[in-house]
């Protein structure tokens, strides 16, 4: 009786994991082409599948995207798989200057910007709609952001106006944090001690002009908390660790109107960057990310993208489109680091000058931080 | 003197030779052995000794320059750099047809990333060059390239291309060690004081690590001595606590110390309450080298306990008995019977922490500051952001012949066999 009972169970598991089995192929022969998209996680990739995916996915039923949050190390993956002959990824995000440097290495592929992609909504091709963002071949931008400080407002005796507010330890007593790269903190430093902006990459090709930026750190260095995550500043100010710092202009964002913490931005001489898309050479389904990108990047999914981080769309036809915020339902423009009232003063990133001169001021600036 | 009888040979039941048929039955068992490893083997051969084979190679490696830039590194090869003149027009001819080809499979700028590890500039000077190139296609080709670009009149240009148009290079090594070689007479001297940084670094890593080994020993062995000592049941529950560390994240355990440690954190805050240190006098304990010993020391902990504790189990009580009943203060027993007695753990447990201490760069990285970093922090940047693999490569190196110096020390003044791992 017990024998036969156990019998029928065994039988019954058998059949019931062969249907399984049987129905898990089938459903994978009619689903769906994965396409595994990477990009930064957090709330960055959330506004990417509000503003991208989800609509896309909605349309075409066949696709199914995959987040993937490796973005930030995504040069020395890609290299990998490129190495390893398995390129696993269709699309991946990328800060510009990482993308010209996976364009050089041929790691990614060079994309016809005006045939890939649409036209902006106002009828202009994809390279009038984006202007100088596209700088390089294999890019797509997508936006604008920015490295700016903020500082806590509860904190200081006057509301801090000028980036050299930073290094004035007498007025603004306290801990400052920085990120723990020689670009950006070199710039700032060269300005406020005094070098015209426009002269600013002039003297930071010199010897003596990186001694002088350095000199001029050296000012605030025991004061500095550095910074290897972007995520470390709002976290840092919500302590109370330090009264001003750096980072993305989003994660401000998000301490200032999100998590209602007594910070406020300083906007000036923030450094404005490019984030955008790169399409990995060798990727199994280069038609379908093609397909993809081409709606990812019109005019009017750009301007979604705004409604859920404080980053700036790319496209010149979109700027106009941008509204609220879809859960503070506060107006998002004057959030935007291209805002005219907090783009006064505005550096961008420049990408030549840190391609030849990364490594060199890199060595003398982890060689000053270890002193 | 005893006579050696003859030698006998001796036979199985069947009339094989013993000796023969004894070899026989070693063999299989010893195949049946080999195939049961071989698994664990072939593991090791491609999960271990074949990526470090790799990086050795990719530490010394160069080939690059000779497979895109063939034609100018063969023509260069007759180029004196010592002479004060740029190379003639063939070896300009060979770069242009070199760049051309190279910007059609678009390599060019690999080389130019490549050579810009040794002379900033590089890396725009090939890119520019991929641009230009085309619309030279007749001689002068020295003229027209130095037109497109005046950095390809310096002399100093063809004299790093020289320098490194061989297929093998000591030059990673020679950065990890902050030195160079002189472009134009070969001559290898430091770094300015303001640009060096590896050297301080591998000293920092050592002393720090050091110190934590130490730190982990003085709190692991009372320790593991008690954990030794109380009843079964209760050091049961005990080893759950000193294993509990091991069940939490990382990044957890990192960031709690944050929370703990920093100037508006829980022990400033109590010490500002009892009154120890005023508003003003906070102490800095984090993000700075005291954060990375507190971090590390407690991260590192179970790996001192663990070896410490099996040895300390397998001590005889009856050792420390007998010295006290012929005498000895119970100190003197302790020091002099039951102390070396744990040496094995000791060995082991200090070794695994020290080793494991020198290869950590997350910690290092999150609560480290600029004094508590190490060397790992230097290696894990080559490797995914400035993507210079071979100084990475080189730096690992360095730190692996270190780690295997370190243990053949071991070895010869404690003995590896005296090592016990728990």
């Amino acid at each position: 009786m017990y024998e036969g009972e156990s019998m029928k169970t065994f039988v019954r598991v058998i059949t019931i994991s062969v249907v399984m089995t049987m129905a898990s192929f089938l459903g994978q022969a009619l689903a769906a082409t994965e396409l595994v998209v990477v990009s930064w996680g957090g709330a960055y990739t959330a506004s990417q599948q509000n503003a991208y995916h989800a609509p896309y996915m909605k349309k075409n039923p066949g696709i199914k995207i995959i987040n993937d949050d490796s973005a930030g190390s995504a040069v020395a993956k890609l290299r990998a798989m490129k190495q390893a002959g398995n390129t696993t990824w269709d699309l991946v995000d990328a800060v510009a200057s990482d993308a010209m440097r996976l364009c050089d290495e041929g790691l990614v592929d060079e994309i016809d910007h005006n045939s890939a992609l649409a036209n902006g909504a106002d009828g202009s091709t994809a390279t009038e709609d984006f202007g100088d963002f596209i700088v390089s071949p294999c890019f797509v931008p997508q936006i604008v952001y920015s490295t700016a400080f903020g500082y806590r407002k509860d904190k200081v005796s006057r509301p801090m106006t000028s980036v050299c507010d930073v290094f004035d330890l007498k007025t603004f007593p306290g801990k400052r944090s920085l990120e723990k790269k020689p670009i950006n903190n070199m710039e700032w430093a060269l300005i406020c001690d005094g070098v015209s902006p426009s002269k600013v990459y002039d003297v930071l090709g010199t010897d003596a002009g990186q001694k002088r930026a350095l000199a001029k750190l050296d000012t605030i260095k025991s004061n500095v908390v550095w910074w290897t995550a972007g995520a470390q500043t709002p976290q840092l100010l919500a302590d109370g660790e330090v009264v001003v710092g750096s980072t993305y202009n989003g994660r401000l964002f998000k301490a200032i109107e999100v998590d209602k913490q007594p910070i406020a931005m300083l906007w000036d001489w923030q450094v404005f960057d490019l984030d955008g898309w790169v399409v990995p050479s060798g990727t199994k389904n280069k038609a379908e990310v093609m397909k993809y990108l081409r709606f990812a990047t019109d005019t009017q999914r750009l301007a979604d993208q705004a409604k859920w981080i404080s980053y700036g769309p790319t496209r010149a036809s979109s700027a106009p489109l941008v509204g609220n915020h879809a859960d503070l339902g506060i107006p998002m423009a004057p959030h935007m680091p291209t805002d005219p009232n907090n783009a006064k003063t505005t550096l961008l990133y420049n990408y030549e000058f840190w391609a030849d001169n990364r490594d060199e001021i890199d060595q003398t600036f982890n060689a000053w931080l270890a002193k | 003197m005893i006579k050696t009888p003859e030698k006998i040979e001796l036979f199985t039941a069947d009339g094989v030779p013993l000796k023969l048929s004894l070899a026989r039955v070693q063999r299989r068992s010893k195949m049946v052995a080999f195939l049961m490893v071989s698994p664990l083997l072939l593991f090791m051969v491609f999960a271990f000794l074949v990526p470090i084979a790799d990086m050795l190679l990719l530490s010394v490696d160069n080939s690059i320059v000779e497979r895109i830039l063939p034609k100018t590194v063969k023509s260069i090869k007759y180029w004196d750099p010592h002479d004060d003149k740029l190379p003639d027009e063939a070896v300009f001819a060979a770069m242009v047809e070199d760049i051309k080809k190279a910007k059609k499979a678009r390599e060019h700028t690999k080389i130019g990333t490549r050579l810009n590890y040794e002379s900033s500039g590089f890396a725009s000077l090939f890119r520019k060059a991929g641009r230009k190139v085309k619309k030279i296609n007749e001689p002068p080709y020295k003229k027209a390239l130095i037109k497109s670009d005046k950095r390809w009149g310096d002399i100093q240009t063809w004299r790093v291309i020289k320098q490194f148009s061989s297929g093998y290079t000591g030059g990673y090594y020679l950065a990890a060690f902050d030195l160079k070689r002189d472009f134009a007479d070969g001559s290898v001297s430091s770094l300015p004081e303001e640009d060096s940084i590896y050297l301080k670094l591998f000293l920092r890593t050592i002393l720090l690590s050091t110190t934590i080994t130490f730190l982990t020993l003085i709190i692991g062995f009372p320790l593991s001595y008690m954990l030794a000592k109380v009843p079964t049941r209760i050091s049961n529950i005990l080893i759950i606590f000193v294993l509990l560390p091991f069940w939490t994240s990382l990044l957890v355990r990192t960031t709690s110390w944050i929370a703990l440690l920093q100037q508006e954190g829980v022990i400033n805050d109590f010490l500002i309450l009892v009154g120890i240190i005023n508003e003003d006098g906070r102490l800095a304990m984090i993000h700075n080298a005291t954060g990375t010993v507190v971090a590390m020391t407690h991260i590192l902990l179970p790996f001192m306990i663990l070896p410490l504790f099996s040895v300390m189990k397998t001590i005889p009580k009856s050792y420390v008995r007998a010295a006290i009943s012929l005498g000895a203060h119970p100190w003197i027993a302790f020091w002099k019977i039951y102390f070396p007695n744990t040496a094995p753990g000791i060995g082991a447990g200090s070794i695994l922490v020290f080793i494991l201490a020198i290869g950590y760069y997350i910690t290092p990285a999150l609560v480290g500051g600029s004094s508590g970093t190490f060397i790992s922090n230097r290696i894990a940047y080559h490797m995914s952001s400035s993507l210079n693999w071979g100084l990475g490569s080189a730096i690992g190196v360095i730190l692996l012949l270190f780690v295997v110096l370190l243990f053949l020390l071991y070895d010869k003044i404690v003995g590896i066999n005296n090592m016990k791992l728990g």
